[in-house]
């Protein structure tokens, strides 16, 4: 039992709903905001650090035991998430202050904010698969809040799109609910894990398992990401980090619990199947990358690139590969938010988001250059960099499990990013400027939170050997559910 | 009664899913709303249909299972906030765009 594993949740929660009463005080809610997101990631640290010495930590609503009551599980691997993500979201909080604009934030900018972090701290907390689909619930309808706010005629065609995506993928997920719990009669994950194992993954559990796969890939943006570049390309780009940090990523995780934890004994077929999406989404999304030549796109598809990548290190399923996978979500979620608040950046310095308005940006804007092109860097897994030990060990991982076909589309996708944010670097900061007078811009404090997040991802390529520790923590608990199961069911 | 609760979900189902694929928002908005009270019945049905006492009551003997209400009526108030959200969306989109035929809303440009 430990009752400081409900803080996440409860802080931003509060802060939501005392931010409601605060409409017109637009410096008080920007103070609330920011002292509420540092007493998070300061929560999550001290979590991490109790994780790592007393192991998988749990907690049971109103004292009920499981498998009757609900339960949150922070192991390592969903405690490492909760604080990469309240770092990179009190980040992008500092960068919307200068982006998001007065009008929005009078219409609950904020509020919506923190009503988003619940459902994602809530998912990744939570050990009881109904209440996954509650998080998840609390989170897109937030989601589908901040990418209508503000009502542009995009907006209001891209929010239809993606919240009748969403609508029907939630169906199937209460749909999947019921015919696990028909199955097997329980909703608690660790339960289920027992369940389905003394059950011996058949036939019907089988169909149950594509049907998850199938709703948590819409939402990761597995395969099915065909709403996904367009949806994310329509709010502004504050918003559109804050997407492209935590949402896939919540997706993501779901697909991790689910295919490490519970279905796990039949891997020929769920695993092989996650294997062959994760290779078509890799090539469609580097296509992607590669086509378009306007920034939001260019970036939607570089999302889409490395959720196939992380998947590529789950349906790999050895230690390396599960190891490179946390690792590689860490690195992910840290540097998608960086890559979103910089192209927020070139994009408000040079008044489009095309890059054949851009150019000649470096003698003007030289730091912001420069970030970009060590972030670019990182995310092909240039060594020094946070992403080289992520996409090592899942390379290597995969090269163990004899997927050589799958490792090298896996690398063939790098030398994609590296293009396509090489072609963003070259056609917006060098070449002549444009004709056109390009709007003057104050950058400063957008940039100090930028160099923040860069510092942070240098550090993390640089400690990796500390952060490993942390890191195989996490993928001990990934790779024998065994622990996991036993934390929850021993009380 | 299982027989009879496999074809209403069904045909709900079967409904749910054409107005969904019509071109009118409004329809697609009726259309969530059949899928989602779909997947209720089958969440009842999954769990058993009452064959039992009243849960809770402390009688002996076989009663009904309490879960898969409180999971339905959890589903049933998200659904309502959701098509709640998607009305007043479809709303807006009318109003902004002049139309709610999903067709021409595609051809919108910025």
């Amino acid at each position: 039992m430990n009752n400081l594993l409900v803080l996440p949740i409860l802080i931003p929660l509060c802060t939501a709903v005392i931010l409601i009463f605060f409409k017109e005080k637009l410096q008080l809610q920007r103070g609330i905001s920011t002292v509420s997101g540092m007493l998070t990631i300061l929560i999550t640290l001290l979590l991490v650090s109790r994780a790592h010495n007393e192991g998988i930590l749990t907690l049971q609503m109103g004292g009920w035991a499981p498998p009757y009551g609900i339960v949150f599980a922070g192991d390592m691997f969903a405690l490492l998430l909760v604080a990469a993500a309240s770092i990179v979201s009190f980040a992008i909080l500092l960068y919307s202050f200068s982006s998001i604009g007065e009008k929005r934030e009078r219409y609950y900018y904020y509020t919506f904010f923190h009503f988003l972090q619940v459902g994602v701290y809530g998912s990744f907390l939570t050990g009881d698969i109904f209440n996954l689909f509650v998080f998840f619930e609390v989170m897109l309808i937030s989601s589908y809040a901040l990418i209508s706010l503000g009502g542009t005629r995009l907006q209001l065609r891209e929010t239809s799109k993606y919240l009748l995506i969403n609508i029907v993928s939630s169906t199937l997920f209460v749909a999947a609910v019921a015919y696990l719990y028909a199955a097997v009669g329980t909703l608690n994950m660790a339960h289920l894990s027992q369940r389905i194992a003394e059950a011996g993954q058949g036939g019907v559990l089988n169909v149950i398992a594509v049907l998850f796969l199938i709703v948590f890939s819409l939402k990761a943006g597995l395969l099915l990401f065909f709403w996904l570049p367009g949806s994310y390309s329509a709010p502004p780009s504050a918003i559109r980090a804050l997407f492209g940090a935590l949402l896939t990523k919540v997706g993501l995780y779901a697909i991790i619990r689910t295919f490490t934890l519970m279905f796990v004994n039949d891997s020929g077929l769920t695993h092989n199947l996650i294997a062959w999406m994760a290779a078509v989404t890799m090539i469609l999304g580097s296509l992607g990358a590669v086509a378009y030549k306007d920034i939001p796109r260019i970036f939607n598809y570089n999302i889409i690139i490395s959720v196939g990548f992380v998947a590529l290190g789950v349906a790999a399923g050895t230690e390396d590969s599960l190891n490179g996978a946390v690792f590689y979500l860490l690195h992910d979620i840290l540097a998608k938010g960086l890559l979103f608040i910089l192209g927020g950046l070139i994009i408000s310095a040079a008044g489009t988001d095309r890059l054949g308005g851009m150019g000649g940006m470096i003698k003007k804007y030289p730091l912001i250059g420069w970030m970009f092109f060590i972030l670019a860097l990182a995310l092909v897994g240039i060594p020094p960099l946070s992403g080289f030990a992520g996409k090592l060990l899942i390379i290597r991982g995969a090269l163990d499990a004899g997927m050589l076909t799958l490792s090298l589309i896996g690398l063939g996708s790098s030398f994609m990013v590296l293009y396509s944010l090489i072609k963003v670097f070259r056609l917006a900061f060098w070449g002549s400027e444009p004709e056109k007078e390009q709007p003057a811009v104050s950058l400063k404090g957008a940039s100090a939170v930028a160099a923040g997040l860069l510092l942070l991802i240098i550090a993390m390529g640089i400690g990796a050997d500390t952060l490993n520790a942390y890191v195989s923590q996490a993928s001990d608990v990934l790779s024998s559910p065994a622990q996991y199961i036993q934390a929850i069911m021993k009380e | 009664m299982e027989l009879v609760m496999a074809l209403a979900i069904g045909i709900l189902f079967t409904i749910g899913v054409y107005l969904i694929l019509t071109k009118s928002l409004l329809r697609i908005v009726l259309g969530t709303s059949l899928l989602t009270h779909g997947v209720h019945l089958l969440l009842l049905t999954m769990a058993g249909l009452k064959n039992g006492a009243a849960p809770v009551l402390g009688k002996e003997g076989n009663y009904v299972d309490p879960l898969p209400q409180a999971l339905i009526l959890t589903s049933i108030v998200i659904s309502f906030g959701v098509t709640a959200f998607f009305f007043v969306l479809a709303y807006r989109s009318y109003q902004t765009l002049g139309t709610d035929e999903i067709d021409s809303i595609k051809e919108v440009k910025e």
